[in-house]
């Protein structure tokens, strides 16, 4: 892995005007990823990963205002102008979105969606670019290169999208890759591959990458690093054994239990009872308390903070210690 | 080689709907009360002349006869002789369709021109105040008739501040632009409310598509993400409204040739409508309905080629 550059992120909110009041999505997160790293981002739908990463790189529409800062290569990009914040994304930090049959525009060829990319990106004349274009269907696994270029979105199965995008995003030699789930949208064969593929290219380009999933299973395969969310927080952190073999916020926990595990001793699937709440109307003090069945009174006076408990190992909860020494049930 | 079998398919299907056009508007026009002769002679007419004139123009005969001729005169590309002008309808239409093509053309341009920039104004400042003046004015145009607006126009512009001619067609071709600037104002304003509103909408709906974000994502400058990604996008759904609204144009063309004293074939057709002039009306319309089906065709082939996903 070479010496690349690492992202760091401190204290990221993101809040929405509504009618209904300001709804914080992201609520001063921080995290940082480190060169030729994976790290998961992980939690349930709505729980703030996607806003997170579209935040890092100033992808958030008005009225949504984005606070904090994200360093990167000595510069905050939250406050770079825009057009050079334009020269880091795509060039530097590039981003493949979740579903690849809407992320790719239906009426140009796919041969020009990479293309503009290099343009925007690197000094290569079009001969080369075409040459590039070649290159990196035949690294991302699409056949027939040459021709398929000349194809439109319309044309791939869905996991061909999906490498199509993910060959647009690595255009330029990207040294960090932000992937918004993207194996949901797949079937699980196509999945293995997509992950394996992103992982071969975090290897030969040593680029880190931060993954956003709900899929813990995917975690376990692919990432070096957990960051979990909930309602908008990271409630832990950890390497993935630690977070696997430990987990210290019941909501980890939980999420841990609810996953079938194949080969394991028949055990009953607990799932978490109730449901996230709504982000315009959080419980007062720790968001996950009303579904916790380890929270006492002080949980409902004030939000825990992350508590740093050894190098790499945050978690938000009062009760860590009765979390991991498995006290109390699983609610 | 695809595409050349497609129109000329599409070409040959014109020739039913043109048929059915013809019945439907020979039906039209002699079901109309009064003849040519009695529009000819007046009130006053002694009823053995208006027969005689009838019957010189073959109008005594059976209608299934008379339609059965029309349409052999036309198999041989003949439309008749005009009865009150006479001259050949195909003459007549020679020299008064152009004069409408070009105002219908015009008052396009305009409508072009007005909606494409206020759209894209009016969709990224949305909910602003550009944007709601932009649509609150063109809510006033849309809402008013063709011919008032063509009144106003006409007042202000032509009587009162005496920028252009109140009526006419003049005689150099800047003469023909210059004389059809209002009318094709008039024209183009109604349309352009349309386009911009269509356009608006769809520039606000691609605006929040994946791909535009995935577009920004790669760090292109946001004018290529507007112009390649938003509005080549948006513009699919406007680009057939626009051929759609062609029909449209035109028949207000029609009203508008009236209030501006324009020789074009749409007043050559009212006119020949209060003169029951038969064979005018039918060769007008008919000539009208052809150039509509054309842009129909054009819209459809442009829908193909700016959207890929139709080209199967």
């Amino acid at each position: 892995m070479t010496g690349g550059l690492s992202l760091e992120v401190t204290n990221l909110s993101t809040t929405f005007e509504t009618p209904l009041g300001a709804v914080t999505a992201v609520d001063g997160v921080s995290f940082d990823v480190r060169p030729g790293e994976v790290l998961g981002l992980v939690g349930e739908s709505g729980s703030g990963k996607s806003v997170t990463l579209r935040s890092l790189i100033g992808l958030i529409h008005p009225p949504g205002k984005v606070s904090g800062r994200v360093i990167w290569n000595g510069q905050d990009l939250l406050s770079l102008p825009s057009g050079r914040l334009a020269r880091v994304r795509g060039g530097e930090i590039a981003m493949i979105f979740q579903e690849p049959m809407t992320a790719l525009n239906p009426v140009l060829t796919v041969g020009l969606q990479i293309e503009e990319n290099l343009r925007a990106h690197t000094a290569l004349d079009r001969g080369q670019r075409r040459a590039r274009a070649v290159e990196l269907f035949d690294l991302v696994g699409i056949p027939d290169a040459k021709r398929r270029l000349e194809n439109y979105p319309h044309q791939f199965s869905g996991g061909m999208r999906q490498r199509v995008m993910i060959a647009i995003a690595l255009a330029s030699n990207p040294r960090l890759l932000l992937a918004d789930e993207p194996t949901t949208a797949l079937d699980v064969t196509i999945q293995d591959q997509i992950l394996k593929l992103i992982l071969s290219l975090r290897d030969e380009l040593g680029m880190g990458v931060v993954l956003v999933t709900h899929d813990l299973g995917v975690v376990a395969a692919t990432c070096d690093r957990v960051a979990v969310m909930y309602a908008g927080r990271i409630v832990e952190t950890g390497t993935v054994v630690d977070i696997f073999d430990g987990p210290r916020h019941a909501y980890t926990r939980g999420l841990l239990s609810s996953v079938p595990r194949g080969g394991a001793e028949r055990a009953p699937l607990l799932a978490i009872e109730g449901t996230p709440p709504a982000l315009s109307a959080l419980p007062p003090g720790c968001a996950f308390g009303p579904r916790c069945s380890f929270a006492t009174d002080a949980c409902r006076d004030a939000r825990p903070g992350l508590l740093t408990i050894a190098p790499d190992r945050q978690v938000a909860c009062l009760h860590h210690d009765a979390v991991a020494a498995n006290r109390g049930q699983v609610a | 080689m695809h595409l050349l079998l497609y129109v000329l398919r599409r070409i040959i299907q014109l020739i039913p709907t043109l048929l059915f056009i013809a019945l439907v508007v020979f039906l039209l026009v002699h079901l109309l009360p009064g003849d040519p002769a009695s529009a000819m002679l007046g009130d006053r007419a002694l009823t053995a002349d208006v027969n005689r004139i009838n019957h010189d123009l073959g109008l005594d005969r059976p209608l299934p006869v008379q339609f059965l001729l029309f349409l052999r005169n036309l198999a041989h590309g003949d439309l008749g002789r005009s009865i009150q002008l006479h001259e050949s309808v195909l003459s007549l239409i020679a020299q008064r369709l152009p004069v409408t093509m070009l105002l219908t053309a015009m008052s396009a341009l305009i409508a072009v021109a007005l909606a494409l920039p206020l759209a894209f104004l009016a969709a990224l400042r949305r909910d602003r105040e550009a944007d709601i003046l932009i649509r609150g004015t063109f809510q006033v145009g849309l809402s008013m008739p063709v011919f008032y607006i063509g009144l106003l126009l006409l007042t202000f512009f032509g009587a009162y501040l005496r920028w252009f001619p109140v009526g006419g067609y003049g005689d150099t071709f800047a003469g023909h632009l210059y004389h059809l600037f209002l009318p094709a104002l008039t024209l183009a304003l109604s349309l352009s409310a349309v386009l911009m509103r269509n356009l608006r909408q769809a520039i606000l709906q691609v605006i929040g598509a994946e791909y535009v974000d995935f577009a920004r994502a790669k760090g292109l400058p946001a004018r290529l993400v507007l112009f390649r990604h938003v509005l080549r996008n948006a513009l699919i759904s406007t680009v057939t409204l626009f051929g759609l609204q062609i029909g449209t144009l035109l028949g207000g063309a029609v009203v508008t040739e009236t209030v501006f004293a324009i020789p074009g074939a749409g007043r050559l057709m009212i006119e020949s409508i209060y003169g029951r002039d038969y064979p005018v009306v039918q060769g007008t319309t008919l000539c009208l309905a052809v150039v509509v089906s054309l842009t129909f065709l054009l819209t459809d082939l442009a829908q193909v080629a700016l959207d890929p996903r139709l080209s199967r």
